[in-house]
């Protein structure tokens, strides 16, 4: 054993797969995001080993790794199972049924929200906005779309997962992953499936099939790429208290940029 | 009057065959943009992005072209494209499903970007919660590599260098703004900086950096083979070209509908089937939870950045949703206060304290229990919110409670005595007909 805590060949695949992270950037630091997800496919969770193995590989202290690890909700701080079931329960979700799923399946489950069953397969979740709010309500597993749910279908799916059968997703691999996998995948590490699953559903295809139906196009190309007067009003895009720029520092390319995040509170958890 | 016709422009091969392959998108054109591109010089790249009206399909839309400009000349140091490819706003959910069907749009974006602005190194900062997109993403640029159309030695003279990573992020709404996202990129907590400097001047690595939405950046490639005055034939003046309209919610057909900019909610309505069945509009939202509720007054403003301005709102993202007279606007607003809490990042107390506090005040109020001074209360707590914090998020969560009690003012006073539950029972919303919570 080593220092990290992992035996030989497993910090030696570990190290060298962080090798690989590392090589995809100009600045090592930047691989510490995939780095934990890497941490989670080999343990579970961001284990402390597994901190003290992105320190030790990236020159950070144990602190700075944490206070990266606790920013993210997606990095579990104890083992997680096998399957992530999350439920989305922001407002439109919500309301379109979701918090009647979670509730359902939670009573169904016997655990509450980022809590696991007993037999380790099952994480359960309330989760935020996950960007499929044409199907809501939405559920989903290992980050894999599950969509126009219903308290029925998500139980059908807990109980597939709980008796250890596979689950397919709407729009996704054709069966859902473990945790440990798909944090490999979060990794930057591809496993083959990206050609399985459509390219979308119904929703998604909702304005193309209208077009489509009524004979509608953008307009043909002509390739005239003549200017127009494209004036604008220009809005500000920015938030509403920043400062008028007052050193040097805040229009010189070679300045130091502002301070670091150094964070206030630690993520709290929902509800 | 006339109907606005839908102009499907990404979205016209969503239907073929594997739309997410490059066989598929080379068979319809695709890299067309990008081999137009390499017979110009970059800053007339620039110059036609600016010329096309293009603005940031993020939310704020500011002119990408002119964004492209800020850059400092060149020093001989390295600068960057950042995608930004985090969406997460509660109700947007147009860029993913556009990277699912056809990622090479965005490759094909990124590559022209890069050149126009002279990067060697692009990255796409996905959230990490989309699992399946991340696998689209990174065998389409392992497939561009391959087709050498990104790599080394590209580019009209085979002496353009492009490398492209495709980042996963790990759960964080504060990463889609712009300076969270270059941190968290860094590898750091996903914490906002100090504007300026501007990511121009000192973005990634503290280089001169583009950061750019997905639907922007997949919308260049369109741009460069048909030119400007095709793009401009689309959309308003003021607010040029196709976008994204995606509609949740109590419609008949949610779902993604790419239109001319200045197309009506009215006419999307109608094309989606209307509010469900049995039902009427009771409010929505132009652009997401950031964006101030309209009402059935609003549906014939043209959404257009200006008009819906104009209105009273934003365009943001485009994510419409609806709502029809079954919903409690606290329910839903108490549930997007508590989304603005969980995802302050703390930085600023203004933010930090008050999402905490006005998430309790709502939450007394949806159980009826409410303070007479509660709404006074909230009003205050979000006015100290918005314009004193680094970034858009605090802003943002003063809107949903500034814009319903605007609008819905006598629900929220029901709230000091009675049960938003009790007022408009929660399984009367919900898409599905069996029983619900006990």
């Amino acid at each position: 054993m080593s220092i990290t805590g992992y035996a030989p060949e497993a910090e030696e695949r570990l190290r060298g797969e962080a090798a690989e992270i590392i090589s995809r950037y100009p600045q090592a630091r930047s691989a510490l995001l995939p780095m934990l997800h890497l941490v989670q496919s080999e343990d579970g969770y961001v284990s402390a080993r597994g901190i003290a193995l992105c320190a030790e590989i990236l020159g950070l202290t144990r602190a700075e790794v944490s206070a990266v690890a606790t920013f993210y909700t997606q990095y579990k701080r104890h083992p997680n199972g096998e399957y992530t079931v999350g439920v989305c329960t922001n407002a439109l979700c919500a309301v379109m049924g979701g918090d009647i799923i979670f509730e359902r399946v939670s009573e169904h489950l016997g655990i509450g929200h980022d809590e696991t069953t007993e037999d380790g397969r099952i994480t359960l979740e309330q989760v935020e906005c996950n960007a499929a709010c044409d199907y809501a309500p939405v559920v989903v597993v290992n980050w894999e779309f599950f969509d126009n749910q219903t308290p029925t279908s998500a139980i059908e799916i807990v109980d597939e997962l709980r008796a250890g059968r596979p689950v397919s997703p709407t729009r996704g691999a054709a069966t859902v992953g473990t945790f440990k996998e798909i944090s490999h995948v979060l990794a930057g590490f591809e496993d083959g499936r990206a050609d399985e699953g459509p390219a979308g559903g119904p929703a998604t295809l909702a304005g193309l099939s209208i077009a489509r139906e009524h004979g509608w196009r953008a307009p043909g190309t002509d390739g005239d790429g003549g200017a127009v007067d494209a004036t604008t009003d220009v809005p500000d895009p920015y938030g509403s208290a920043e400062r008028p720029p007052t050193t040097p520092d805040d229009t010189d390319p070679a300045g130091k940029r502002g301070p670091a995040g150094e964070g206030a509170t630690a993520e709290e958890g929902k509800q | 009057m006339s109907t606005t016709q839908l102009t499907p422009v990404l979205s016209d091969t969503w239907d073929a065959e594997r739309p997410w392959t490059l066989d598929t998108y080379r068979s319809r054109g695709g890299y067309e943009g990008l081999a137009k591109a390499f017979t110009m010089a970059p800053g007339d790249i620039v110059e036609t992005v600016k010329a096309s009206g293009l603005r940031g399909r993020g939310g704020a839309g500011f002119p990408t072209g002119l964004k492209w400009s800020f850059l400092p000349p060149h020093d001989g140091g390295p600068r960057y494209l950042v995608v930004n490819a985090d969406e997460s706003e509660p109700g947007a959910c147009k860029d993913i499903p556009l990277m699912m069907a056809n990622p090479h749009a965005l490759i094909e974006g990124v590559a022209i970007t890069s050149y126009a602005i002279g990067g060697h190194h692009a990255f796409i900062y996905l959230r990490g919660e989309v699992v399946h997109v991340y696998r689209r993403l990174l065998a389409a640029v392992r497939e561009a590599r391959e087709a050498g159309l990104i790599g080394k030695g590209i580019g009209p003279n085979g002496d353009y260098d492009l490398e492209i990573t495709v980042h996963a992020g790990a759960g964080a709404y504060i990463c889609g703004e712009e300076t969270a996202l270059l941190d968290s990129l860094e590898g750091r907590r996903g914490q906002p900086r100090l504007k300026p400097p501007f990511p121009a001047v000192a973005g990634l690595y503290a280089r001169p950096t583009v950061v750019n939405n997905v639907e922007s950046v997949a919308s260049v490639p369109g741009i460069l083979r048909g030119g400007v005055d095709w793009y401009t034939s689309m959309g308003t003046e003021k607010s040029a070209g196709h976008g994204f309209f995606s509609l949740s919610g109590h419609v008949t057909r949610p779902g993604q509908y790419e239109a001319p900019l200045g197309i009506t909610m009215r006419e999307l309505l109608d094309m989606a089937g209307g509010v469900r069945a049995g039902h009427r509009l009771k409010f929505w939202v132009p652009g997401g939870s950031s964006t101030p509720i309209l009402t059935e007054e609003h549906l014939d403003v043209p959404l257009d950045y200006e008009s819906v301005g104009a209105a009273g709102s934003m365009l943001g993202t485009r994510s419409l949703m609806v709502f029809d007279e079954t919903v409690s606007v606290v329910r839903v607003v108490s549930r997007w206060t508590d989304f603005y809490q969980h995802e302050s990042c703390g930085k600023c107390t203004p933010c930090r304290e008050g999402t905490y506090w006005m998430k309790q005040v709502m939450h007394r109020l949806e159980a009826g229990k409410g303070l007479p001074s509660d709404i006074d209360l909230l009003l205050d707590v979000s006015a100290n919110i918005a314009g004193r914090s680094f970034c858009a998020l605090g802003d943002a969560s003063a809107v949903p409670i500034q814009s319903g009690i605007q609008h819905f003012r006598a629900e929220f006073e029901a709230g000091t005595h009675t049960p938003a539950h009790e007022l408009f029972p929660y399984e009367a919303s919900a898409l599905f007909s069996e029983v619900g919570a006990r």
